[in-house]
């Protein structure tokens, strides 16, 4: 019994201590629509850099709500650009937001045969349309505007489904509870999965993706080292690669 | 202020607590005095959604009610629309969370009378379901009070599983705890604290309430 309970205590004082034995490590809070994404960087991040990442996903306004209450973050990769700025504002930060990544708005059907199109979208010949929620997801408020350019905010108001981030209309879609949604192009674009229409850029406006560096982080040299490779040539490859574009 | 979500909320908690007394009236009377083997089993089950994450819940419920899902491919074969995204299916999604706390007061009840009243019933030739109506009901009485005061209560305070199988459409799925979130993600903060700060004072009253009406029901004897 004696040895059972030594045991015991050793794994929990292990279980206690272990966080604190990597020196290094930096706590990043991320946009669900970049976390595909994310985790690559971080994985080649780690592998060059040496430091440890630990990441946390969520929707940008709840991590926003976090940070403005002291969450533990040292950086914030946000889904837009609102957010960043009032951090900035707030003195949170003493860093400039930077753009990491534009985002790009895909219609998606997980249905193969579904003609996926603009002639689709306006022959309205599906029951529902996932989209994120406009107030708060920026996808969602790209995909509203889209809706509105094309005149045909009334028309589907009805069939909308709101995902309170993009990652649940992405759900959505993918459970095949509505025919069609919209989603970021970095959900698909790693598969061929179903059908899709890229979405003009000129239908709505940038989805510009903001990061910013918080005071938290700022007398540690594993969330700097992790500012500046967001920005260099290699993290900027692997963002292309997941369907984003990068600012010029 | 939002009307609309508190109606809405108001509605489907009445309609989830109807529901479960009918379902969870006679699931809490076999519980209570079945002798299978499998009774825990079934008791077991019923007590899940006390300890399961509500997303885990609503995740599989937006499966198991999608068209790919055994119950969402029955409704479409009928001709049926699918539930997610409607009323009806947070219906079905409420009944299922909340069904723990409408059945285990209420089994509780009906074990605590125990055999003997209706056993002397009997042999004044009431029937089963004089027996049933006439003795068990009456005195299980503060059991369904408390099961639909909770059954009630819980509901309106229902999140997760509303968010994964809700879609938030205003007046059909848009619940008060979604438009609070709402709020709070859109830095509504002013909105968030009204419908919050209410939602706290009303859950104090209910559960306070509860507690009253059960210690004067006890004086009386029950």
């Amino acid at each position: 019994m004696i040895a059972l309970k030594k045991i015991w205590l050793s794994i929990l004082l292990a279980l206690i201590f272990t966080p604190y034995v990597a020196a290094e490590d930096v706590h990043i809070a991320v946009a669900a629509n970049f976390t595909a994404a994310m985790k690559e960087i971080s994985r080649v991040f780690e592998r060059e850099s040496g430091h440890k990442t630990r990441v946390s996903f969520g929707s940008t306004g709840k991590l926003y709500a976090q940070i403005v209450n002291n969450a533990p973050f040292e950086l914030f990769l946000a889904a837009g650009q609102e957010r960043p700025r009032l951090l900035y504002e707030q003195a949170v930060s003493e860093q400039k937001p930077i753009t990491y990544a534009i985002g790009k708005l895909v219609l998606w059907s997980r249905d193969a045969q579904r003609e996926v199109s603009l002639a689709a979208l306006q022959a309205g010949d599906f029951k529902r349309l996932a989209l994120g929620n406009p107030k708060t997801a920026p996808y969602g408020t790209a995909a509203a505007q889209v809706l509105k350019h094309l005149q045909l905010g009334q028309a589907l108001r009805k069939k909308w489904v709101l995902g309170e981030s993009i990652a649940q209309a992405y759900q959505f879609v993918a459970t095949g509870n509505a025919e069609l949604g919209f989603v970021a192009l970095a959900q698909v674009s790693l598969n061929d999965s179903g059908a899709r229409w890229l979405v003009p850029q000129s239908y709505y406006e940038p989805i510009r993706q903001n990061a910013i560096l918080l005071k938290r982080g700022r007398n540690n040299p594993a969330a700097s080292a992790f500012w500046s490779y967001l920005q260099s040539p290699a993290a900027q490859a692997i963002i292309q690669q997941f369907g984003y574009a990068i600012p010029q | 202020m939002d009307w609309q979500a508190i109606w809405l909320t108001l509605k489907l908690a009445a309609t989830t607590t109807f529901v479960l007394l009918l379902i969870g009236t006679p699931l809490a009377w076999w519980l209570a005095h079945s002798r299978a083997w499998w009774k825990e089993i079934i008791g077991a089950l019923v007590a899940l959604p006390l300890v399961l994450p509500p997303t885990v819940l609503g995740f599989y419920l937006l499966l198991l009610l999608g068209p790919d899902g055994a119950v969402g491919s029955l409704m479409q074969r009928l001709g049926l629309d699918t539930l997610p995204f409607t009323f009806p299916g947070l219906v079905v999604g409420s009944v299922i969370y909340s069904l723990p706390f409408v059945v285990q007061p209420i089994r509780n009840a009906f074990v605590a009378i125990g055999e003997r009243p209706l056993e002397v019933a009997a042999t004044l030739r009431a029937s089963p379901l004089d027996r049933f109506f006439g003795v068990a009901l009456p005195l299980a009485l503060p059991g369904f009070i408390t099961g639909s005061v909770l059954g009630f209560a819980h509901t309106v305070g229902e999140f997760g599983v509303v968010l994964m199988i809700g879609g938030n459409i205003p007046g059909e799925t848009k619940v008060l705890s979604v438009a609070i979130y709402d709020h709070v993600e859109s830095l509504e903060w002013t909105q968030a604290h009204w419908l919050a700060g209410g939602m706290l004072v009303f859950s104090f009253v209910v559960v306070f309430s509860m507690y009253h009406l059960e210690k004067r029901l006890q004086r009386k004897g029950y």
